[in-house]
């Protein structure tokens, strides 16, 4: 390759920048011409903030984030759009020693069940209303506008918990999770790894459930671009997402954990040890108390077309925005967030690639209830299984109805 | 109205650069300034003081805390939103290079807050100026330190003067186009490598 392409991404110290990260530091973006400058930042308005005004052509961002962008609903926000996923699952729920030990009360078990951890979460915060008037129970997330948010609402809400008047929810930045809960501010989080793995290590919490079984195959971080710049450098930002493909199949590959885990560790990056860096890549996790779950497709960075930008993945988001109170279900909301995700820049971008494609830009989220392999002409692509843990179903083609079977009274 | 019927919160967890935006804003008329530099309790504080205009540095981990915060808390009476003059977008690029923001109460006019924001930049970009030029002298001191050592080792092996230890210390900085200090940082290492020196 001639053609020297120069990019600046923003990223956040979290385990999901892996693919965005190894495409700088392992030589894939230099392979396809790319000079990618990579700054880490301290927040998620910064990322904002610097793509608005230009500091950054793309960024690591939550996946609801340029939904927010383009809708509106962030200060400095400018129309961003999303070619590219950086994963699915990868994110845990976390709570106190105290709170574990409240739901054990309650009928939890250290396994994960998402169904009986909520229903002992629930049991727990009756009994404490019965007691007598205190604060509630105050959960912390990264973002407003994150998968971590609507993750932990949804679960609350079809566990019999209103997230609103049951318990409070706070934001707190991902390395600050661990700390906030030791020194109880907090009583529980929802956050990317390491920073549920962390609090394990240091004895002062409990994971009680993860992403992956409370909506298999869900997602998460993905690649943000200044929809300005991607119109007027639409091969930079093709050969970016070739880059990030080959990344991508990189960080999967079982054969490059140890090195990925280094790499990750660099005080450049996450600058936690290795070992905190294994359970987001072998799906093996400490839940505290000596207790030990492999989660299939904990996090997956490739494989089951973990990088194909779903609207269905953006009109979820949409819908929980709209049953949060966020923003009001307009048709022009709704036109804004279908054409925020782009399948049709991920698919021109790796067509020369001959790798499996995904024909549809939108699919019926937990209608799989196995591993289905689907079309696609000369190779082989396998979804799913992606059910959500109370067995609902998004049909994107009926949002209507879905947002309205959600409303709260 | 005057500037200083207004009240303004500084948070800034570095606190030298917090008392120099502290005193710009007093300097210009504003008497009800309050610095903050840990955010903990920072709820409480913003419904004691209520106030007008906020300004953040951009490296604080808590912004996306404090944005939400700002929105929703019960604590805040009116919302406060980032300060983003659309009409100015060279100010609100030279704050985020600055590394600086502000926030203001619903409703009050760009008028206000501009003078505001103008002062945290030229103090912040002050700040970043003093913070490197300290950095540089603090690395020219250090270089300085060890090219006196690089020209001690040279004198004593090789019965130099002072000057003719610089000079060949020079020439051959030059010939491999590198640092005096580089060379001299190469030099001291190499003779810790090949035995102690007297009184090492």
């Amino acid at each position: 390759m001639n053609t020297t392409h120069q990019i600046t991404a923003g990223f956040m110290p979290l385990f999901d920048s892996a693919v965005l990260v190894a495409a700088g530091e392992m030589g894939f973006a230099t392979r396809e011409g790319i000079e990618l400058k990579l700054n880490r930042e301290t927040s998620w308005a910064n990322i904002r903030d610097r793509i608005a005004i230009g500091h950054f052509d793309v960024a690591h961002m939550l996946g609801p984030m340029p939904l927010a962008c383009s809708l509106g609903l962030t200060p400095l926000a400018s129309e961003t759009i999303v070619p590219f996923s950086l994963g699915l699952g990868g994110n845990c729920i976390t709570v106190s020693n105290t709170v574990w030990e409240g739901m054990a009360a309650h009928g939890a078990a250290p396994d994960l069940d998402p169904a009986r951890a909520g229903a002992a979460l629930g049991a727990l915060i009756r009994e404490r209303a019965v007691a007598g008037p205190r604060e509630p129970l105050r959960f912390a997330v990264v973002h407003p506008h994150s998968g971590h948010n609507y993750e932990l609402r949804y679960w609350l809400a079809a566990c019999g918990i209103d997230p609103d008047r049951d318990i409070e929810i706070v934001i707190v930045p991902p390395p600050f999770m661990a700390d906030a809960l030791s020194a109880g501010r907090i009583d529980g989080y929802c956050v990317g790894e390491p920073w549920n793995s962390a609090a394990v290590a240091a004895g002062t919490g409990r994971i009680v459930t993860v992403k992956a079984l409370l909506w298999r195959n869900s997602p998460e971080k993905v690649i943000g671009a200044r929809r300005s710049w991607a119109e007027e450098n639409p091969d930079t930002l093709a050969a970016l997402l070739r880059a990030l493909h080959h990344s991508a199949r990189w960080c999967q590959d079982p054969v490059n954990r140890g090195e990925l885990a280094t790499l990750m560790a660099r005080s450049a990056f996450l600058g936690q040890s290795e070992s905190i860096q294994m359970p987001a890549l072998t799906g093996r996790l400490q839940l505290g108390g000596s207790a030990e779950r492999r989660v299939e497709d904990f996090f997956l960075p490739f494989d089951k077309a973990a990088n194909f930008p779903w609207k269905s993945h953006a009109l979820w988001f949409y819908t929980q925005m709209v049953r949060w109170g966020q923003l009001p279900h307009t048709p022009q909301n709704l036109a804004i967030a279908r054409d925020c995700y782009r399948p049709d820049l991920y698919r021109s971008a790796l067509k020369p690639l001959g790798v499996a494609l995904p024909g549809a830009n939108a699919k019926v989220e937990g209608a799989l209830k196995v591993a289905t392999p689907v079309g696609s002409a000369g190779a082989s692509l396998v979804l799913g299984p992606d059910g959500f843990f109370d067995g609902q179903i998004f049909d994107p083609d009926r949002i209507d109805s879905y947002i309205a079977g959600q409303k709260r009274d | 109205m005057l500037a200083g019927s207004l009240t303004i919160l500084v948070i800034d967890e570095n606190r030298i650069r917090a008392s120099i935006i502290e005193a710009g804003l007093r300097d210009a008329g504003h008497q009800h300034v309050t610095v903050v530099h840990d955010v903990a309790g920072i709820a409480k504080r913003i419904a004691e003081l209520e106030p007008d205009v906020i300004v953040i540095d951009l490296e604080n981990p808590n912004r996306d805390m404090l944005e939400n915060m700002f929105q929703l808390s019960r604590a805040v009476k009116r919302p406060i939103a980032m300060f983003v003059d659309r009409s100015d977008r060279a100010s609100i690029e030279a704050a985020v290079d600055a590394g600086v923001s502000a926030y203001v109460i619903d409703g009050l006019k760009k008028e206000r807050i501009k003078p505001i924001l103008d002062m945290a930049i030229s103090r912040f970009n002050a700040f970043s100026r003093m913070a490197r030029e300290l950095e540089e002298a603090r690395s020219e001191l250090e270089n300085r330190k060890v090219v006196d050592r690089a020209k001690g080792i040279l004198m004593k092996s090789r019965g130099l003067t002072e000057e003719a230890a610089y000079a060949l210390l020079r020439k051959t900085a030059m010939n491999q186009n590198r640092k005096i200090a580089e060379i001299a940082q190469s030099l001291v290492t190499a003779a810790g490598l090949l035995g102690p020196l007297e009184g090492e």
